[in-house]
């Protein structure tokens, strides 16, 4: 249904070309989860605005690549027509729902006009299907709270009201940026329940992007792990968690600390710190930090390819070399063979 | 660990407990009308008993609101409390005068989250550092000093000259660590020192954190709400709802059989990144929003989101009473304020067996 295929986006800055993302493809079926991970600035983000066509233009540019929406390419979609598919066919949710919301106009306002745009309704019908939006997401007297302002909801209903508002026009693709980042973890756990029960209930495809590993195990059906820009490894949920072939994926899950272990391993940190987009380092962009790489990492620049079927990975390591290296790590940290992840 | 378990036991020799709150109360005055009229309080934290002992480090988790972060600023008297005292190494120091508390304050000092907001952008990282020192009046070669801090966290000693704007979230976070210990203290208030950063920096601030603690002899309070992370850092872990603390123990007994419902239900929401066990968890999910402090719930303030909660719980306040019956009452043991908690073994759903012990009496 949604098909992104060698997707680049740069943005031109006095310094130069920032290359936020630089060929990233993957596909999705109505009904599935695709997690999206990584750090700050590895490029989640403008991948989603990319294909909502939501970048700043200029100074965005997209040299290459497609988007293909139900066979349509949207980087060659008209305005009008972006229009037509933004809100109604793709939906997105964004991270802070404080500042997503307009502050001036009534929670069923803002909800109401989403509707009111894309479909042909009269206002008072559009202002049921709010008031409608708003119960299915769980808020309590929804007739009585679509006539409230952002402000007088808390956090966790603004969401909701930001999930309500997504998916009040039962879009097929329904992208979520961090969408629990910004709330406490009890409010996250309902929030997540009700993004399954609705997924469940009405076949939306969810793009789910998210630093937090333990939101992807929970929900994704399928995973790509970004870096500086870049598809490092690309996988279903469990090859990712259980047997990472990129090292960074690996480096990422040792330096977590976790609730379901003893908790009395160290960490392993990853060293360093994320490289700038405009000078990435030569040869592997995660060479630098790479508890693995050698001499050849720093020159050859290695390309996502299948390293196991329907497991692809971005390392020149073959799979021997990198589960040989996975086990003398782990036998330093004192990791019992056996630790599941 | 075992050399945090040392330095714990060297602790209890050289006289137990670095640090007692007792009765700690903060209530903010809610304003309101021309005449600025005080209307309400908000109830940030409302009866907080704690103490932390000499080298550990003890974890202060809950939900934003709950009063963590007003109770370090209790605790460090950078806020006056409404009630309630405050023992820093066996001295009541509520009341102390600000030269006596210039005294304490080189013995404990602070972590803040925010590693942008925490730094005068205007001042070199050398005059960051060495800020501490100049105010306490330090002896000696202060520029010799930050050069040596700089490479105790990590960084280079070149950085002197620098501005906070040059470096990173996490080696900011770094110059926050070398100011705190600049002076040598005995007691540090992280604030949520790792909540800004990304994972993979968040190990590295960890890993700093607890290297510098073997090395110094630091007693932690660590403050977060990422529950994994106190879980990795702390020796004992307390839980924090509506400005009170509502259950603590060791880490193993808070995380492996948690008494309280609420802590039940705090753990079982965070999502662990292990994909087969995120399939089979069962999920406590809270209803509703956490109540107002300003206007906090009648009898246990969990009541209204409770599972378990029944008609006595909203008349009655519980206390936070022992609940390892072999050790009773003492401030080691493991401790929660329910009157129905849940059992070793016992769901959070199936119904309380027990009775309220209140109403024995």
């Amino acid at each position: 249904m949604l098909e992104v295929n060698n997707l680049k986006t740069q943005f031109k800055t006095p310094d130069g070309v920032v290359k936020a993302v630089d060929g990233v493809s993957f596909s999705l079926e109505p009904g599935e989860t695709l997690g999206i991970v990584g750090e700050s600035g590895s490029g989640k983000s403008v991948t989603a605005l990319s294909i909502m066509q939501l970048n700043p233009k200029p100074p965005v540019q997209y040299p290459e690549g497609e988007v293909l929406f139900e066979g349509e390419d949207l980087l060659k979609a008209s305005d009008r027509k972006m229009q037509r598919i933004r809100g109604d066919d793709i939906a997105m949710i964004f991270q802070d729902p404080m500042t997503s919301l307009n502050p001036v106009f009534t929670v069923g306002n803002q909800i109401s006009e989403a509707v009111r745009i894309h479909q042909n309704v009269s206002k008072s019908e559009a202002k049921d299907r709010a008031v409608q939006a708003l119960r299915d997401v769980g808020i309590p007297n929804p007739e009585e709270r679509a006539r409230d302002y952002p402000h007088q909801f808390s956090g966790g209903m603004r969401q909701r009201a930001m999930i309500a508002m997504g998916l009040a026009c039962n879009p097929k693709v329904l992208i979520a940026d961090e969408p629990t980042t910004a709330l406490d973890v009890t409010i996250q756990a309902q929030i997540l329940e009700l993004m399954v029960d609705l997924q469940e209930k009405f076949g939306t495809a969810i793009i789910m992007i998210t630093h937090d590993l333990g939101v992807v195990a929970q929900l994704a059906d399928k995973v790509m792990v970004m870096y500086a820009g870049r598809a490092v490894e690309q996988s279903g949920t469990d090859q990712v968690f259980y047997d990472p072939l990129m090292p960074y994926s690996w480096a990422l899950l040792r330096s977590l600390p976790r609730l379901d272990t003893a908790g009395d391993v160290r960490l392993l940190p990853i060293k360093g710190q994320p490289p700038s987009l405009i000078f990435l380092p030569e040869g592997c962009n995660f060479s630098p930090r790479c508890p693995f790489a050698k001499d050849e990492c720093r020159t050859t620049d290695p390309s996502l390819e299948e390293k196991k079927p329907g497991h692809a990975a971005a390392c020149i390591l073959s799979i021997e070399e990198i589960e040989a290296r996975k086990r003398e790590a782990d036998e330093e940290l004192g990791i019992e063979g056996e630790m599941s992840a | 660990m075992s050399e945090q378990e040392n330095a714990r036991a060297n602790g209890a020799a050289s006289g137990g407990n670095i640090l007692e709150a007792r009765g700690l109360k903060m209530h903010f005055p809610i304003k309101a009308g021309v005449l600025r009229r005080t209307v309400g309080h908000v109830k940030a934290v409302d009866g907080v008993d704690l103490t932390v002992r000499r080298g550990e480090t003890l974890g202060l988790v809950g939900e934003s609101g709950c009063g963590k972060s007003t109770l370090a600023r209790l605790i460090l008297r950078l806020l006056e409390p409404t009630a309630g005292e405050v023992d820093f190494e066996g001295e009541n120091i509520i009341g102390f005068d600000r030269k006596r508390m210039l005294s304490v304050r080189r013995n404990m000092q602070i972590i803040f989250q925010d590693p942008y907001a925490s730094l005068n952008p205007r001042m070199t990282v050398g005059n960051i550092i060495s800020e501490p020192l100049k105010t306490h009046s330090i002896e000696g070669d202060h520029k010799k000093r930050v050069r040596e801090l700089l490479e105790t966290v990590g960084l280079s000693p070149e950085h002197y000259n620098r501005y906070p704007h040059e470096f990173s979230g996490g080696q900011r976070q770094r110059i926050g660590v070398a100011r705190a210990i600049a002076l040598n203290p005995k007691l540090i208030i992280c604030d949520e020192p790792v909540s800004a950063l990304d994972v993979s920096i968040q190990a590295q601030v960890v890993n700093l954190l607890q290297d510098l603690q073997k090395e110094f002899d630091l007693t932690y309070v660590f403050i977060a709400h990422d529950l994994s992370v106190v879980k990795h850092i702390s020796d004992r872990v307390a839980v924090m709802y509506l400005g009170k603390v509502v259950e603590i123990a060791d880490r193993g007994g808070l995380y492996g059989e948690p008494r309280h419902p609420y802590t039940n239900s705090l753990l079982s929401a965070i999502p662990v990144p292990d994909p087969e066990k995120e399939r089979e968890r069962q999920r406590i999910v809270l209803t509703g929003d956490v109540p107002s402090p300003a206007n906090p719930p009648s009898g246990c303030t969990f009541h209204t989101r409770c599972p378990r909660a029944q008609d006595y719980c909203k008349e009655n306040e519980p206390g936070l009473e022992p609940q390892d019956g072999s050790q009773n009452g003492g401030m080691d043991s493991h401790r929660a304020s329910c009157f129905f908690p849940v059992e070793r073994g016992q769901k959070i759903e199936e119904p309380a067996t027990t009775t309220p012990y209140r109403a024995e009496e």
